[in-house]
C-alpha cells in the first residue's frame, strides 16, 4: 500500500494521539481510592479494650460534638502573609488581636498543588488529596461522590448553610438548607462577589436554625489575578474581611451565654497565590494559607507569640469531623489538630486520636496489600494496645499523676503513628496505572520511529511511502505477536490487584489496540529491513553528509535535540519560553549571517568574476542541492539560485532583506518584554500589567486600536472585497466588544458606567468570523471541484487564515494584540525577504514555523503552568457555561501562536507548489515529526521521573500541554493532508 | 617556512591562553577580596585589558599579517583610529546582540557592556590586529575555505568558539541551583573565556592534524 507523506504523517499523528491518550488516561488515575459512601455511617471503633479477660470499656458511642456551632469563612487565595505577616498586621487589626491575645489557635496549612479552588474544596471538605486530573474538570464540576465531611453533617441532622463561590453548590447539591452561589468567571469584579455574600451575614448570625455555616469570599482571589498580592486593592479587601470576622465573631461569643457548648469560628484560604497573583503551582505563596481556629473553648494566649505551626489542609477535614462530633470521613488522610481539643479530659482527646488512627489505618488496609508492615500500622497497634493500658488504669479508678503521665505517653505515640500513616497515604495518591502508560508509549515511540524510519521516502521528490502490509512473511510474526500481547494482555489483568483503565477496557478494543501495536511494529522491521537492504546495494542517490549542512541546518538539528533533552530538567520546562527565544533569536542571526553571506559572496562574484569565490560558490551550490533531496529538478536549481540571487541584489529592497532578520529580532525583544512569564522572573514587571492596570486604560486602548488597524492593513492584503469588508467590521466588532466589558474605552465615552458581558458585540464578531472562513471554504471547495487555478486556493485558504486572525483578536485580552500585529508583520516579512530570496527548502521552512509557533505560544503569556490558562476566553459571548464552545474557544485562544503559524505554513507552501508540488505533503510531514519527537520523548521522561517531587507540579501540567498539543496538531495534519488531496487530485487529472 | 610559522603560532597561542588564568590568580595579590565570581567586574576589565594588550603586542611583535606596507604616519594613524572605532562599534553591536537575546535594557547595563566589551576583546579586536580595519578581508576570512594562512584558521577557530562559548554559557542561567556563577553575566562571560582558551588551544592542533589538506590559495 503506497501512502503519501501527508497521509502518513497524519495518520501516525492520529494514532499517536491515541497513544498519549491512554498514556494521559494511566498517568492521570481518576481517584481509585474513593469508596462510594454505601451503608450510613454507623459508630466509630470502641475505644481500645483493656487487657485481661472481660474488660470493656464502657465508652463505645461515638463522643458528642464539642461546638455547637461551627462558622467555616473561606477566603479565597488567602495567603499566609496576609493574615500573618506584615500585611495582616496592617490590614487586620482584629484577626492579629485575636491571634496574638484572644482565645484562638493559628496555624499555616501547606496546601497540595494543583493549588486551584475545586480540588482544594475537595482537601478540605473530604481530607483526601484530589488527583491531578481534578484540575480539568476543574471548571465542570460534578457532585463529588466521595464520603465528605458536608456529607456527614447532612446525615447527622445538622443544619447547614452556605453563601459563597458556586463551585460548592455544584460539589454538594441538595446538601445546605439555604444557599446562594456566586459565580467566579467575571475575574474583573472585585466587589459584588462579596456583597453577595456578606449581605446574607446580619440575617443568618441572628437566627438560630443552623450548626453550620460556611462562608466562601472570591474578591480576594479576583484582585489577585488581576492585579497581584501587592496591589492597592488587596488591603481594603482584607480590612473589609476583618470587619467581617469580627462581626462573626462578636455574634458568635454574644450567643454564647446562653447554649452550654461554646461556637467555633475557622478562618481559611483555600490556596495562596504566587508574586504574580495567580495560583495553581506549588510555590511557597501559592502552598501556605493561614488556617485559624477562634472559640471561647481555647485557653486565652499568653506568653509571646510564636510563629504559627506547619499543618496540612487536610486535617481541617478530621478536625471539624471530631469537633462536630461526626465520623471522620473515610478518604481522609489528614491527622486531628491536637491543640483544638486539648481543653478536653484526656480519656477524650486519646478517644479521638483513636478514631482518627482507626479510620487512617483502616484506608490503609483497603489500599495496601501489605499493610501490616507498614511502620505507621505498626506504630498504631502499639498506642492502641498502650491506650489500652491506659484505659485498664483509668477504670480502676487510678487518678494520680503516673496517669497523666502515661496519658501524655500514649497521646504522643498517637501523635506519631498518625503522622507515619498520614504520611504514607498521602504518598499513595501518586498511583501509577504502570499497564496503561506502558502501552501508550509503546504506542507513542512505535509511531516515532516509524515516522523517522520513513523519512528519506516520505521527503523525496515522489513524496509517497509505501506502507508493507500485505508481505506473508510478516503475517507470521504478526500473528505471533498478536497471541503473545494478548497472553500478556490477559496476564497481566487477571493477575493486578490496583485497578487499571486499559483492562477495564472491552475485550474487542484491547485486542484492537494490540493488533495495531504488533503490525506497527511489523511495519517497522520491514522498513528497516528495506534500508538495510538499499544500503548493500551500491549507492545510487548521494547520501546527505555533515559537511554539506549549512548553519541554519545544523542550528535547527541541534536546536530540536537540546529542546528535548532540556525538557528532563524542571527547571527547563518551568522556563521553556527562554530556550525558544533563545532559538529563534539564534535562528535570526543564522539567517542573517546566511542572507549577508548571499549578498556579499555574489557581489564579488559578479564584477570579477573572480575563479576561487566562483568555485567557492559553486561548493555552496552542490551543497545544497545535496541536501535539499526534495528539489525535483536538482541541475537546474543552481542557475536558478545565481539568477534569482541576482535579480535579489538588483531590487531596490536588497537593504531590507538584510534588516529583515534585526527587526524581527527587535519585535522579538518587544514582545518578551510584554507578558513575563515562567517561574523564577514571572514577578518581573513586564509592559502587560502595566498596560492591564487601571490607571492606563487610555494607553491600552489606544495601543489596541493601532493593533486592530495594523492587524486589518496586514491581512487585507490576499482577501477578496466581501472578505476585507467583514474583516473590517469584525476588528471594529473586536473593539467595541472590549469597550462593552469595559477592557478599553472609547474616546468619546469617558466614563464606563455599565459594564455589560458584551454578548452582543461578540456575537457580531463570531458571525464575520464565520462568514470569512465559509467564504474561504467555498473558495477550497470550488477550487477542488472545478479545479480552477491555483490562485483561488491560496486565496482560500488565506481568507480561512484571516478568519482565525480575527477569532484570535476577538479572544486574546486587549493588551496581547500586538503579539497578534508582530506575528502578522514576521510572517510577512520572513515570507518575502528571507524565505523567497534564500529559497529554503520544505523541511527548513516548515521547522522556523514550529518553532517561532513555539515562541509565539509564550509571546502571548502562556507558561507550562496550569495558571497561565486564560480561562475567560472560553466565555466570550455566551450568556453561561456551555462546555463544547467554551472548551473550544478556551483550547484556540491558548494554541492561537503554534495554530495561526501552522495554517501560515499551508498558504506559504501551498502557494510554493508551483515550484516543488510535493511541498505540502513534505510540510505536513516534517511538522507531524517536529510534533512527535518531543511528545514520545517526554513521555518516556515523564515515566522515568514519576517520582520526582515536582512531577505534580512541573511535569504533569507539561505532559497535559503536550497532549493537547499533539490533538491539535493531528486536526492541522489532517487539514494539511485535505489540502494535499485536492492538489494532487489535480494533478493526476 | 611553514613548520616556523606553526611554531611561531603554538607560542602565541599558548602565551594568549595562559594570560587569561592568569588574570584571575594575580589581581588577587594586589587587590583586597577579588574573586573572579564575587568582584565579577574587575575580573571582566583586568580580563579586557590583560588580552587587549597582549593581543596588540602580539600582533607588533610577530606581524603576522601580510608584508608590512611602507606607509606613512598619517595613514597609520588614520588605520588606528578606523580600529578604535570598528572597536567601539563592535562593543555596542554586541551589546545589542546581547539585549536581543532577552538580558535586561536597563538594570545592569554596566555587566552587559562590559560583557559585551570582553566579546568584542576575544573575537573583535583579534581581526584588527590580524587583518587591519578591512571589511572585504573580513569577510573573505569568514568565508568558506577563505583562510590564507594558517594565522587566519587560528583566527576562525578562536572567534567561533568564544561565541559558542558565550552561546553556550547561558544554558545554566534558568536552572534553579541558584548558584553565585548563574548570576547574570558570569556564567556567560565565563563560557565566552572557556571558548577563547579553547579556541586558542584547538586551533594549532586543528592544524597540525589537517596538516595535508591545507593548501592556502594566494590572493
Amino acid at each position: 500500500m503506497r501512502l503519501r507523506s501527508g497521509v502518513l504523517a497524519a495518520g501516525c499523528l492520529l494514532l499517536q494521539a491515541m497513544g498519549v491518550a491512554i498514556f494521559l488516561r494511566g498517568f492521570f488515575p481518576m481517584a481509585v481510592r474513593a469508596r462510594p459512601r454505601g451503608e450510613p455511617p454507623g459508630d466509630g471503633p470502641a475505644e481500645p479494650a483493656p487487657p485481661g479477660s472481660g474488660a470493656v470499656s464502657n465508652w463505645s458511642a461515638m463522643p458528642p460534638p464539642l461546638f455547637r456551632k461551627v462558622v467555616l469563612v473561606l477566603i479565597d487565595a488567602l495567603r499566609e502573609d496576609f493574615v500573618f505577616g506584615p500585611k495582616g498586621k496592617q490590614f487586620m487589626p482584629y484577626a492579629t488581636q485575636v491571634i496574638e491575645k484572644g482565645t484562638s489557635y493559628s496555624f499555616v496549612a501547606e496546601a497540595k498543588p494543583p493549588t486551584v479552588t475545586m480540588p482544594r474544596i475537595k482537601a478540605l471538605m473530604t481530607g483526601s488529596i484530589p488527583g491531578f486530573i481534578d484540575v480539568v474538570v476543574n471548571l465542570n464540576s460534578p457532585a463529588l461522590l466521595d464520603d465528605n465531611l458536608i456529607w456527614q453533617a447532612k446525615t447527622a441532622g445538622k443544619r447547614i448553610i452556605f453563601y459563597g463561590d458556586d463551585t460548592w453548590v455544584k460539589l454538594f447539591p441538595k446538601h445546605f438548607v439555604e444557599y446562594d452561589g456566586t459565580t467566579s468567571f467575571f475575574v474583573s469584579d472585585f466587589t459584588e462577589v462579596d456583597d453577595n455574600v456578606t449581605r446574607h451575614l446580619d440575617r443568618v448570625l441572628k437566627r438560630e436554625d443552623w450548626d453550620l455555616l460556611i462562608l466562601h469570599y472570591l474578591g480576594l482571589d479576583h484582585i489577585g489575578h488581576v492585579t497581584g498580592p501587592n496591589s492597592p486593592q488587596v488591603g481594603p479587601k482584607l480590612r473589609e474581611m476583618d470587619n467581617i470576622l469580627k462581626k462573626i465573631h462578636i455574634s458568635l461569643l454574644s450567643k454564647e451565654g446562653e447554649a452550654s457548648l461554646p461556637s467555633l469560628l475557622v478562618v481559611c484560604g483555600d490556596h495562596g497565590m504566587s508574586e504574580t497573583g495567580s495560583h495553581g503551582g506549588s510555590s511557597e505563596g501559592e502552598v501556605h494559607t493561614p488556617l485559624l481556629f477562634i472559640s471561647s473553648a481555647f485557653e486565652k494566649r499568653s506568653g509571646p507569640l510564636t510563629q504559627p505551626e506547619l499543618v496540612q489542609q487536610t486535617d481541617l477535614a478530621s478536625t471539624l469531623a471530631v469537633g462536630l462530633g461526626l465520623p471522620i470521613s473515610r478518604n481522609s488522610v489528614g491527622t486531628l489538630i491536637l491543640p483544638v481539643v486539648g481543653g478536653k479530659t484526656m480519656r477524650e482527646q486519646l478517644r479521638f486520636l483513636h478514631l482518627n488512627g482507626f479510620q487512617l489505618s483502616r484506608l490503609l488496609e483497603e489500599n495496601t496489600p501489605a499493610y501490616e508492615k507498614d511502620p505507621g500500622y505498626e506504630q498504631f497497634k502499639i498506642a492502641e494496645k498502650s491506650h489500652g493500658n491506659w484505659i485498664k488504669l483509668y477504670l480502676e479508678g487510678n487518678n494520680s499523676e503516673i496517669l497523666m503521665n502515661l496519658g501524655k505517653k500514649v497521646l504522643k505515640q498517637y501523635l506519631e503513628a498518625l503522622k507515619t500513616l498520614s504520611a504514607s497515604l498521602s504518598k499513595q495518591v501518586a498511583q501509577y496505572d504502570m499497564y496503561s502508560m506502558m502501552v501508550g508509549t509503546v504506542i507513542v515511540m512505535e509511531v516515532l520511529l516509524l515516522l523517522l524510519l520513513s523519512v528519506p521516502k516520505a521527503l523525496s521528490s515522489r513524496a509517497e511511502f509505501e506502507v508493507p502490509l500485505s508481505p506473508s512473511l510478516f503475517s507470521l510474526l504478526f500473528y505471533l505477536m498478536c497471541l503473545v500481547l494478548c497472553a500478556v494482555h490477559v496476564i497481566v489483568c487477571t493477575s493486578a490487584e490496583s485497578l487499571c483503565y486499559f483492562c477495564s477496557m472491552s475485550w474487542l478494543t484491547a485486542l484492537g489496540v494490540m493488533m495495531l501495536i504488533s503490525a506497527l511494529m511489523c511495519g517497522i522491521l520491514s522498513a528497516i529491513g528495506k534500508i538495510l537492504e538499499n544500503s548493500r546495494l551500491p549507492v545510487k542517490n548521494p547520501v546527505v553528509s555533515s559537511s554539506s549542512w549549512s548553519e541554519v541546518d545544523v542550528l535547527m538539528l541541534a536546536g530540536t535535540i537540546g529542546h528535548v533533552l532540556s525538557l528532563g530538567a524542571s527547571s527547563f520546562i518551568e522556563e521553556e519560553h527562554q530556550t525558544w527565544y533563545f532559538l529563534i533569536n539564534t535562528l535570526c542571526l543564522a539567517l542573517c549571517q546566511e542572507l549577508c553571506r548571499n549578498h556579499f559572496l555574489l557581489k564579488e562574484c559578479d564584477p570579477q568574476h573572480g575563479i576561487s569565490l566562483k568555485q567557492n560558490f559553486d561548493g555552496i551550490g552542490e551543497a545544497s542541492d545535496c541536501k535539499n533531496i526534495d528539489v525535483p529538478t536538482s541541475g537546474n536549481s543552481k542557475l536558478d539560485k545565481v539568477a534569482s540571487s541576482a535579480e535579489f541584489i538588483k531590487g531596490s529592497d536588497k537593504w531590507i532583506s538584510l534588516a529583515s532578520p534585526w527587526i524581527i529580532l527587535i519585535c522579538c525583544r518587544l514582545l518578551r518584554s510584554l507578558n513575563q512569564t515562567g517561574v523564577q522572573w514571572a514577578h518581573r514587571p513586564d509592559f502587560g500589567h502595566w498596560l492591564t492596570s487601571s490607571e492606563h486604560k487610555s494607553e491600552l486602548s489606544f495601543l489596541a486600536a493601532v493593533s486592530l488597524v495594523m492587524i486589518f492593513f496586514l491581512v487585507q492584503r490576499r482577501c477578496s472585497l466581501v472578505s476585507k469588508i467583514a474583516m473590517a467590521l469584525g476588528l471594529l466588532g473586536v473593539y467595541s466588544y472590549r469597550a462593552a466589558i469595559g477592557n478599553v474605552v472609547f474616546p468619546w465615552q469617558h466614563d464606563s458606567k455599565d459594564i455589560s458581558k458584551g454578548i452582543t458585540e461578540a456575537r457580531f464578531v463570531y458571525v464575520f468570523v464565520l462568514g470569512i472562513v465559509f467564504t474561504g471554504t467555498k473558495d477550497l471547495l470550488k477550487s477542488q471541484v472545478i479545479s480552477a487555478d491555483s490562485s483561488v486556493k491560496s486565496t482560500g485558504l488565506w481568507e480561512v487564515y484571516s478568519g482565525l486572525v480575527l477569532l484570535a483578536a476577538l479572544l486574546f485580552r486587549p493588551h496581547n494584540l500586538p503579539v497578534l500585529v508582530f506575528c502578522l508583520l514576521i510572517q510577512t516579512m520572513m515570507t518575502k525577504y528571507i524565505w523567497r530570496p534564500l529559497k529554503c527548502d520544505v523541511a527548513q521552512i516548515t521547522i522556523m514555523h514550529y518553532w517561532f509557533g513555539q515562541a509565539f505560544f509564550y509571546f502571548q503569556g502562556n507558561s507550562n503552568g496550569i495558571a497561565t490558562v486564560d480561562v475567560s476566553a472560553g466565555f466570550v459571548g455566551l450568556e453561561s457555561y456551555v462546555e463544547i464552545p467554551a472548551i473550544f474557544l478556551t483550547a484556540f485562544a491558548t494554541y492561537a501562536g503554534p495554530l495561526l503559524w501552522a495554517i501560515h505554513l499551508l498558504c506559504y507552501l501551498s502557494s510554493e507548489v508551483s515550484r516543488n508540488a510535493a511541498a505540502v505533503g513534505h510540510g505536513c510531514f516534517c511538522y507531524a515529526l517536529m510534533r512527535s519527537i518531543p511528545v514520545a520523548i517526554y513521555i518516556l521522561l515523564v515515566t522515568g521521573l514519576r517520582y520526582h517531587l515536582f512531577i505534580w507540579s512541573v511535569f504533569s501540567p507539561k505532559l497535559l500541554y503536550e497532549g493537547v498539543h499533539v490533538f491539535i496538531t493531528a486536526a492541522i495534519c489532517l487539514f494539511f493532508t485535505a489540502m494535499d488531496q485536492n492538489h494532487s487530485q489535480k494533478v493526476q487529472d | 617556512m611553514r613548520d616556523a610559522e606553526a611554531r611561531r603560532l603554538w607560542a602565541a597561542n599558548l602565551l594568549r591562553a595562559a594570560a587569561v588564568p592568569l588574570t584571575a590568580v594575580v589581581p588577587a595579590f594586589f587587590m583586597d577580596g577579588f574573586t573572579v565570581l564575587g568582584t565579577h567586574l574587575a575580573w571582566l576589565c583586568v580580563c579586557v585589558l590583560c588580552v587587549g594588550t597582549l593581543n596588540v603586542g602580539l600582533c607588533l611583535v610577530l606581524k603576522p599579517s601580510l608584508p608590512p606596507k611602507r606607509s606613512s604616519v598619517a595613514t597609520k594613524i588614520s588605520r588606528f583610529l578606523k580600529c578604535c572605532i570598528y572597536f567601539f562599534m563592535s562593543c555596542i553591536l554586541f551589546h545589542a546582540i546581547i539585549v536581543l537575546y532577552g538580558a535586561p535594557l536597563i538594570e545592569s547595563v554596566t555587566e552587559t557592556f562590559l560583557f559585551a566589551v570582553l566579546l568584542s576583546t576575544f573575537t573583535t579586536l583579534q581581526c584588527l590586529c590580524m587583518l587591519g580595519p578591512n571589511i572585504q578581508a573580513w569577510i573573505r576570512v569568514f568565508s568558506k575555505n577563505g583562510a590564507t594562512s594558517i594565522w587566519e584558521n587560528s583566527l576562525q577557530i578562536t572567534t567561533t568558539c568564544s561565541i559558542l562559548g558565550a552561546w553556550f554559557g547561558a544554558f545554566p542561567i534558568p536552572l534553579d541551583w541558584d548558584r553565585p556563577w548563574q548570576v547574570w553575566p558570569i556564567s556567560c562571560s565565563l563560557g565566552a573565556t572557556f571558548g577563547y582558551v579553547a579556541g586558542l588551544i584547538i586551533a594549532p592542533l586543528w592544524i597540525h592534524w589537517n596538516w595535508k589538506q591545507l593548501t592556502y590559495k594566494s590572493r
